[in-house]
């Protein structure tokens, strides 16, 4: 006995491609396990009934209305700044910059509105801050990929030092433009002419951006699935030497998809400002370029999946401000809660390409 | 049996590994014994590495048990292999360049370093088995074959008497080959147990004791090498009964169809990789490249794809009515713009030829993605080609929409090799095209470029194993460090003479 050597108690070794419903089942398990484990905390911790501050969490997104509405509004921002950066992140190039270049995007919008509201007609000011958010963040996307594709500099860093320059930028602009003068901060754009403000459809003020959103989503699924450019964007992806190996001009694909990704970043920036928030702050996006990173990568880069990954981040900060305001807790507890469960969610993952082979019991050595 | 007086240095008993629904291995017994050479054989997929990774650490088996001379044993991690005196030196060699061959055989070894005793066991191991390997050597200075001595006695420094060696020859020449046994031959005669995994019957007979022989992941029988043969061999391996013969018929009406003059091509470093090289490949013909690996065969290949920045010399593709087209300064796409029916099988299949992570279908895209004017990609098409190359070729794959990492090698190969020739090409570059492959799969790929040449195509076949080479090939172009050493004619050349061409230029002096 003594001479035989015990196997290891388990080992781990790759899964073959495992069917959806049982990777689904995988997640939804992991999603299970976090909100049991959050209740155990929240109970142990604070001595809270968990289900009570769960209700609470389901209040904080749809308790009423306008908080329903709100929730939706977030929801389609995120999402519209996570399908702008998903066909750079389909192509492995990091775009980091989508907190950037959605800002700069809010600031073209800013100075339309500012400098051409009431002097054109509203349309045309509208029209103005369409084309010049989504030229401001092409270009904001457009001078990394460019350096990119010539040097072969990397995106990640030269995208998230654009974020710097973008909010220096709105800082200045913020100081010229402040009202009223020594404020150092703008205030609500023309809140009496609501020129250049976005028509509203009907009484739902954030209708109109979860519609352009939502139309945003389907093209941009159609077109990495089904166009030519998405075809090229993912085998640039997987391999840039197969893509020159048939032909693919390495360097163009990624100049113009960092183009499309900040355009759609600068239009995000739009709909923000010209939609909803009717003014600028240097923190105007909430840091949305980020989140949307995860938002993206959690939905495998499907822009259907990620209406359910944009809800799920959205709906989990919503119930977290909503638990700190009801039961006094302190804002970091929800941010607690919200990594314990992203933990499980991004955890799942390992058990879903992964299997774990426990030791058959022993009954040989019987 | 004469062998039953030896140790059995390792027993596998009942090893069974799967990956996911797949059975690697299937309650495999192994012998291995000291003083013996063992040949581990077996087509593609049926598990021979497998096997040898759970051996030396890399994979845990489900089931089994594995001892060593005589004692039960876990074998956790490559350490514990080493701890047990096993070594296992793979096809692609783990070596820090910029580091000297002592430097490396010492890396990552616990207790002081001290260089000049580690030189002088490395010396001493070298003079015991008639390696060749300068301690002080770097590794970026050295040729292949001398970089898999370094492997070699890597593993031998650190204690090992079991050694694996994972297709050793598919990178050395015919001379480098027969060194190689050469000190296989004196390590088995210290008493070393030997097992080479290899494809190429003609070493199995040259140099083994013993044959293994795996099929499906199962084990289906060994015994001695004097008492069998290559084909006997290659049907264990197959299940049934193969030919062993490659056709090569008289070429129809060939007409050049690429002439290249002086082509000279440097690395991005500023290396010379071809100098001068001159030569016509016909219609209907298939011209074999023989020589070392890296003497400039893949950006010979390259620079006729378009892939290659070349500094000089012309590449013409002439057309049935005689009109030249210059290729220099072209890219893939422009060449296909042309009208020039360019197909070409790299290397690096995976890296280069797929797309690893994309299904057969997506694949089959690649070429013909842009066609049309529409906006969106035609899904149908590549879908009947990938059907239609899998029902042909004969590929095993669960369903077109598989991701083609997941096929054996052989298989990821019939894709390429399918959809390349889909296209009707007129010209044909393979490089390596059967590295790595079975029996079976090998001769597939034969008859296929053997079905192209009939069809007219001229083929620029690259090749490393120069017995298939000689068999199949019309004219032999032998490369030796970026120059054209000789073309022969295929018929009638011998394995010697081009040996000697690949490593001198023009081979013999009195030619």
């Amino acid at each position: 006995m003594n001479n035989k050597a015990h196997n290891p108690l388990f080992h781990v070794s790759r899964r073959a491609a495992l069917p959806w419903y049982r990777a689904w089942g995988i997640r939804a398990a992991a999603l299970l396990i976090a909100l049991l484990a959050c209740a155990l905390i929240t109970n142990l911790i604070t001595g809270l009934n968990p289900l009570a501050v769960y209700a609470t969490i389901w209040q904080g997104s749809f308790g009423s209305a306008r908080r329903a509405w709100v929730l939706f509004q977030n929801i389609a921002m995120l999402l519209c700044v996570s399908l702008a950066i998903t066909p750079a992140f389909r192509m492995r190039c990091w775009n980091l910059g989508g907190d950037g270049q959605m800002l700069i995007g809010c600031l073209a919008t800013t100075a339309c509105m500012i400098l051409l509201g009431g002097k054109l007609p509203n349309w045309v000011v509208i029209l103005c801050m369409l084309v010049s958010s989504i030229l401001a963040g092409a270009i904001w996307a457009a001078i990394p990929a460019i350096f990119k594709a010539k040097w072969n500099t990397n995106e990640t860093l030269f995208t998230l030092m654009m974020n710097y320059v973008a909010t220096q930028l709105v800082a200045y602009y913020i100081i010229i433009w402040e009202v009223p003068k020594g404020a150092g901060k703008i205030g609500i754009i023309n809140q009496s002419t609501q020129a250049g403000w976005l028509p509203q459809i009907g009484s739902y003020k954030y209708l109109l951006n979860i519609i352009v959103v939502a139309l945003v989503c389907v093209a941009m699924y159609v077109y990495l699935n089904y166009s030519k450019h998405g075809y090229e964007i993912a085998v640039v992806g997987e391999s840039e030497r197969t893509a020159r190996y048939v032909g693919i001009k390495v360097e163009r694909v990624i100049v113009r998809t960092m183009l499309l990704s900040g355009a759609v970043c600068g239009l995000a920036g739009m709909l923000l400002v010209g939609g909803t928030e009717h003014t600028l702050t240097t923190t105007i996006t909430s840091g949305r370029g980020f989140t949307a990173v995860m938002v993206s990568w959690l939905a495998k880069f499907n822009p259907i999946w990620m209406v359910l990954t944009s809800f799920l981040l959205v709906f989990l900060e919503r119930g977290a401000g909503q638990i700190a305001t009801s039961f006094g807790l302190s804002s970091s507890y929800a941010d607690i809660l919200t990594g314990l469960i992203l933990f499980f969610i991004i955890g799942s993952e390992f058990f879903i390409n992964y299997q774990i082979n426990f030791r058959h019991a022993a009954g040989k050595e019987d | 049996m004469s062998l039953d007086n030896k140790t059995a240095a390792v027993k596998m008993r009942n090893i069974t590994k799967s990956f996911g629904p797949v059975l690697a291995n299937d309650k495999v017994w192994l012998d291995i014994y000291r003083g013996e050479i063992l040949a581990l054989l077996g087509e593609n997929g049926s598990g021979k590495t497998t096997l040898m990774n759970m051996l030396s650490g890399i994979y845990f088996p489900d089931e089994g048990t594995i001892s060593i001379d005589g004692r039960d044993v876990v074998i956790r991690s490559p350490k514990d292999a080493f701890d047990l005196g096993i070594g296992m030196i793979h096809q692609h060699f783990k070596l820090v360049d910029v580091l000297t061959a002592a430097e490396n055989i010492v890396l990552g070894l616990p207790g002081k370093l001290d260089l000049k005793a580690a030189s002088e066991k490395i010396r001493g191991i070298c003079s015991a088995y008639g390696f060749e390997v300068d301690p002080d050597q770097k590794i970026y200075d050295m040729s292949v074959s001398q970089k898999q001595t370094v492997e070699i006695v890597k593993v031998l420094y650190r204690g090992a008497d079991i050694l694996i060696l994972d297709e050793p020859t598919a990178v050395l020449t015919p001379q480098e080959t027969d060194k190689l046994f050469a000190v296989l031959r004196n390590m088995r005669d210290d008493g070393k147990a030997i097992v080479i995994i290899t494809h190429k019957m003609h070493e199995v007979e040259a140099l083994s004791d013993r044959v293994a022989i795996l099929r499906h992941g199962q084990f289906i029988g060994d015994m001695p090498t004097k008492q069998t043969n290559a084909q006997e061999m290659t049907n264990m391996m197959v299940g049934h009964a193969v030919t062993l013969n490659i056709d090569r018929p008289e070429p129809v009406n060939p007409k050049p169809r690429i002439e290249v003059k002086g082509l000279t091509v440097r690395s991005i470093d500023g290396i010379l990789k071809l100098e001068d090289v001159s030569f016509t490949a016909n219609s209907g013909e298939i011209l074999g490249i023989a020589g070392i690996s890296g003497c400039g065969q893949k950006e010979l290949l390259e620079s006729i794809a378009g892939l290659q920045p070349v500094e000089a010399g012309s590449i013409s593709y002439i057309e049935d009515d005689g009109t030249r087209e210059e290729l220099i300064g072209k890219d893939p796409l422009s060449i296909a713009e042309m009208g020039v029916s360019l197909s070409f099988v790299p290397e690096d299949r995976l890296g280069m030829g797929l797309v690893a992570n994309m299904d057969l279908a997506d694949n089959m895209m690649l070429r013909s993605f842009r066609k049309g004017h529409s906006l969106f990609t035609d899904r149908r098409t590549p879908k009947e080609l990938a059907q239609a190359v899998v029902q042909n070729l004969e590929v095993s794959t669960p369903g077109i929409s598989t991701p083609v990492r997941r096929l054996s090698g052989g298989n990821v190969q019939k894709v390429l090799v399918g959809r390349e020739i889909s296209s009707a090409p007129t010209v044909l570059l393979t490089a390596y095209a059967v590295r790595g492959l079975d029996i079976n799969s090998s001769y597939t790929i034969y008859d296929l470029i053997n079905k192209q040449k009939a069809e007219g195509v001229a083929i620029i076949y690259v090749g490393e194993d120069l017995d298939v080479l000689l068999e199949l090939a019309d004219r032999i172009l032998v490369l030796c460090g970026g120059k054209v050493s000789g073309i022969i004619p295929g018929r009638g050349a011998n394995k010697r003479d081009v040996g000697l061409m690949m490593t001198k230029l023009g081979g013999k002096a009195d030619e």
